[in-house]
């Protein structure tokens, strides 16, 4: 858990060029990050590459928040 | 001028998109040639571009088939190392007057002409987003601007694909992502060939440089937006078309 939310965390700093500790499980890409849908599109596709995963474009719509992302990419992980 | 840029031309086996596929290779860009079912013509364009220095490969694709157009995309990075420049240029037409034009002849140029510009748009944007840069023309047809009788079908395609151009060029801006059309007018290929020596002779009479465009007048200007000369450039449609649509 821990591992994924880290790995997670470095690269949404990393693209969206955010203090670390704004990201939290509970920030909000666009609200809490200022990030556009363009952004997350990126990130997604960033998550999927890190993860070595595809992320179904049904299933990244319903990412909104970084808990979002970490739980889902958990949760395909078993 | 394109020096070590790798180029993706669908439709490039004859006509206009062999000639881009020449152009872009002649500026030191690797170039690979996507066509639908001339292979010898295929390897024939991938032999000149060899010829010429630069790398070239051929793909059979159908561009209105997803996983096809997302596992052709996959092989020219994979052969390549990097995509920087998508010439949507596959095109058919199945002409008829719009009362006897039948469903299948719409869709099948719908798909073809409109849905593969999308398809392959959607999937080299990926390979663009991450490099931060990346060129995509659409090959319009002035037609698409204008209007032709017995062309409901491909008119409609090509005035789809220039507002697709616009809406692409402004998704993607901020990446850095241009994307401009050109629309030729009537150019001398094996497409307007087909068309009676009256139909040729009454175009002929609407333009004002009196001639027929040739694929290379219109390659040129493809090579032109493909080149960072035209960094400032982006949701255009260039007419090609010796002032027939002002």
């Amino acid at each position: 858990m821990a591992d994924v939310f880290e790995r997670v965390k470095s690269i949404i700093v990393d693209r969206l060029d955010v203090d670390e500790s704004k990201v939290t499980m509970e920030a909000s890409f666009k609200e809490d990050l200022e990030a556009d849908s363009l952004d997350v599109v990126e990130l997604v596709m960033e998550l999927e590459d890190e993860f070595d995963m595809e992320i179904a474009d049904e299933e990244a719509e319903k990412i909104n928040t970084v808990g979002d992302a970490v739980n889902y990419i958990q949760k395909l992980q078993g | 001028m394109l020096k070590g840029k790798n180029a993706l031309v669908t439709g490039a086996s004859r006509g206009i998109g062999r000639a881009i596929a020449l152009e872009l290779a002649k500026q030191g860009s690797n170039v690979a040639i996507n066509y639908a079912g001339n292979e010898k013509k295929a390897e024939a364009v991938v032999q000149e571009i060899e010829k010429l220095g630069c790398k070239a490969i051929k793909i059979q694709t159908d561009v209105a088939d997803e996983t096809a157009v997302k596992m052709m995309v996959k092989e020219v990075i994979s052969e390549f190392g990097s995509l920087d420049i998508l010439v949507n240029n596959a095109g058919i037409t199945r002409d008829n007057l719009l009362m006897r034009m039948k469903e299948t002849e719409f869709d099948e140029v719908i798909n073809t002409n409109l849905k593969g510009v999308f398809l392959c748009t959607k999937a080299v944007t990926r390979q663009m987003m991450k490099q931060r840069a990346g060129k995509i023309i659409n090959v319009a047809s002035i037609v698409g601007i204008s209007g032709n009788p017995g062309q409901a079908n491909y008119v409609a395609a090509k005035a789809g694909v220039i507002g697709l151009t616009k809406t692409t060029a402004k998704e993607l801006a901020s990446r850095n992502i241009l994307v401009n059309a050109v629309a030729p007018g009537f150019i001398s290929t094996d497409m307007t060939e087909a068309l009676s020596p009256e139909q040729q002779e009454e175009m002929l009479t609407m333009i004002p440089l009196q001639k027929l465009g040739e694929p290379e007048d219109v390659a040129k200007v493809v090579r032109f937006l493909a080149s960072d000369d035209a960094s400032y450039i982006t949701g255009q449609t260039i007419h090609i078309d010796g002032g027939m649509v002002m």
